[in-house]
């Protein structure tokens, strides 16, 4: 086989992608886990722990930069390289969702919770898993994955939109409680975009497999547009 | 006899898009069929590159275009070279005039042992040129058109061989430019040159196509996807001759090529 070298280039690459990935499901899950526990200083910590995230997001683009300047490729070995270019930065991203979530942990201070968080967490934990599998369906080349995980987005959207509503129901039973109620909507919010990201990375995997360049297209217009009518 | 010659070679072919139609085109050497079966038009004002792992037949293909095979013993060309509409694979044809309309440019720079004057006017003069000023506006013209001219201007009368390879090459071109061709054929035109000179080449490939219709023979993948509008990927087929695997727009062949051999040579896997 020739341009073994370069093959275990791209391995090498979509490994650190896995890496990545994992990084971000971690901190993803980690900075849920210290909402639902309080824990300021574990927040602190995913805050913090972000910038590796970040740096780890410039160590594969540059690997990147190099092998598109030297091997000069072409075809399928373009559109994987290309592709990757766009997955790292949609995970930094959805790195920063977490920070996010940790940040408003922070911000919160010595607030309680407006209630315990069940769909949240599930919320993460869906995103989470559907991360996972889309970069595995990116390693793979997997395209029936790629195809069909996207759907899935409405399990989170579904999520979104219920604690929407119960929120909403605490506000107006009691007006004061819209402070806690926002900490806890704008949480949802970071973690619906998460799921989103989701859908891209797809997207770019159906690219990678078939050359073709399109969008995926998205339940959550319908969401806010139900959203909207309802009011 | 041609007593001037006006360089406007593309006006009348405005309106046709192929310049070039090659059809059921096989190239035999002796009894071996070196080439079956191509099938392809060539664009006016476009680049068409030829790529494909050595001995698949391109150059051969290219030959074919401007007869150039008629020079080889045993060759025998088969098919139709439809060029603005005349087939000029056939009895009868000026064989002369094929190759003035059809130019070509070769791998290795090859002036003649001759100024650098003499060497543009050549065509020319072998066409009935005579008269001096009608020669040196041709030679200026000409070598204006290879963006050789700046640097070549004060010393007209020096040899040909005395100027660098990629000056060289661009004396070439505009020896080739001079007889006022429609098509220009390229075989390698860069492979012996410093990578300056090849970008070089590859700028006046840009600025030529306004006017001529370009086919290029080139091993150089970069180069194909760098230069081209279109790209005819060949192969040799299981009894050895060479095929036409694909043909379409060098932004596709490059970047998602329909056919797996494509793919594997663009891709450095195969060839």
């Amino acid at each position: 086989m020739l341009r073994k070298t370069f093959e275990s280039e791209i391995k090498q690459v979509k490994d650190n992608v896995l890496i990545l990935g994992s990084m971000v499901e971690k901190a993803l899950l980690d900075s849920v886990e210290a909402l639902k526990k309080r824990d300021i200083n574990e927040a602190q910590k995913i805050f913090a722990e972000d910038k590796a995230i970040n740096k780890k997001r410039f160590e594969i683009e540059s690997q990147l930069m190099v092998l598109i300047a030297t091997q000069q490729p072409m075809a399928k070995d373009l559109r994987i390289l290309a592709s990757t270019l766009e997955i790292v930065s949609e995970l930094e991203r959805m790195g920063d969702y977490a920070k996010g979530i940790a940040n408003i942990n922070i911000r919160m201070g010595d607030e309680t919770l407006l209630k315990p968080l069940i769909d949240v967490p599930r919320m993460a934990t869906k995103g989470v898993d559907m991360l996972h599998r889309a970069l595995t369906a990116f390693v793979h080349e997997d395209m029936e994955t790629a195809r069909k995980l996207p759907m899935e987005d409405d399990e989170v959207d579904a999520l979104y939109n219920q604690i929407y509503r119960e929120l909403m129901t605490y506000v107006i039973a009691d007006p004061k409680t819209i402070e806690r109620a926002n900490w806890l909507l704008w949480v949802a919010h970071n973690l619906e975009r998460f799921a989103d990201r989701v859908t891209n990375i797809c997207e770019r995997t159906i690219f990678i497999v078939t050359g073709e360049m399109g969008e995926i297209k998205s339940t959550d217009e319908e969401f806010w547009k139900q959203q909207h009518q309802e009011k | 006899m041609v007593t001037k010659i006006e360089i406007q070679p593309q006006e009348k072919q405005v309106t046709s898009a192929n310049k070039v139609e090659v059809k059921n085109l096989s190239v035999y050497y002796g009894k071996f069929r070196a080439v079956a079966n191509i099938n392809m038009n060539i664009q006016t004002n476009k680049i068409t590159a030829i790529i494909g792992p050595s001995g698949c037949g391109k150059s051969t293909l290219l030959r074919s275009l401007n007869r150039m095979n008629d020079l080889t013993p045993n060759a025998r060309v088969e098919g139709e070279i439809i060029l603005d509409g005349n087939n000029l694979n056939t009895t009868g044809v000026d064989i002369v005039d094929v190759r003035r309309r059809v130019g070509m440019v070769f791998q290795r720079p090859n002036p003649f042992p001759k100024s650098i004057y003499d060497n543009v006017a050549y065509g020319p003069r072998l066409y009935g040129v005579r008269g001096k000023s009608d020669l040196e506006e041709i030679v200026e013209k000409s070598l204006k058109q290879a963006a050789l001219w700046d640097e070549v201007k004060d010393k007209l009368n020096q040899s040909g061989l005395s100027i660098s390879g990629g000056q060289q090459q661009r004396l070439c071109i505009a020896r080739a430019l001079a007889v006022e061709p429609e098509v220009i054929l390229m075989d390698e035109p860069a492979s012996a040159l410093d990578p300056i000179s090849t970008l070089r080449i590859e700028e006046l490939m840009q600025e030529l196509k306004q006017n001529y219709t370009i086919i290029i023979v080139t091993h150089n993948m970069q180069q194909a996807a760098r230069v081209s509008n279109f790209t005819a990927m060949m192969m040799i087929n299981d009894e050895r001759a060479g095929t036409l695997v694909e043909f379409d727009d060098t932004q596709i062949i490059f970047t998602n090529p329909k056919d797996k051999r494509t793919e594997d040579y663009v891709t450095g896997r195969f060839g």
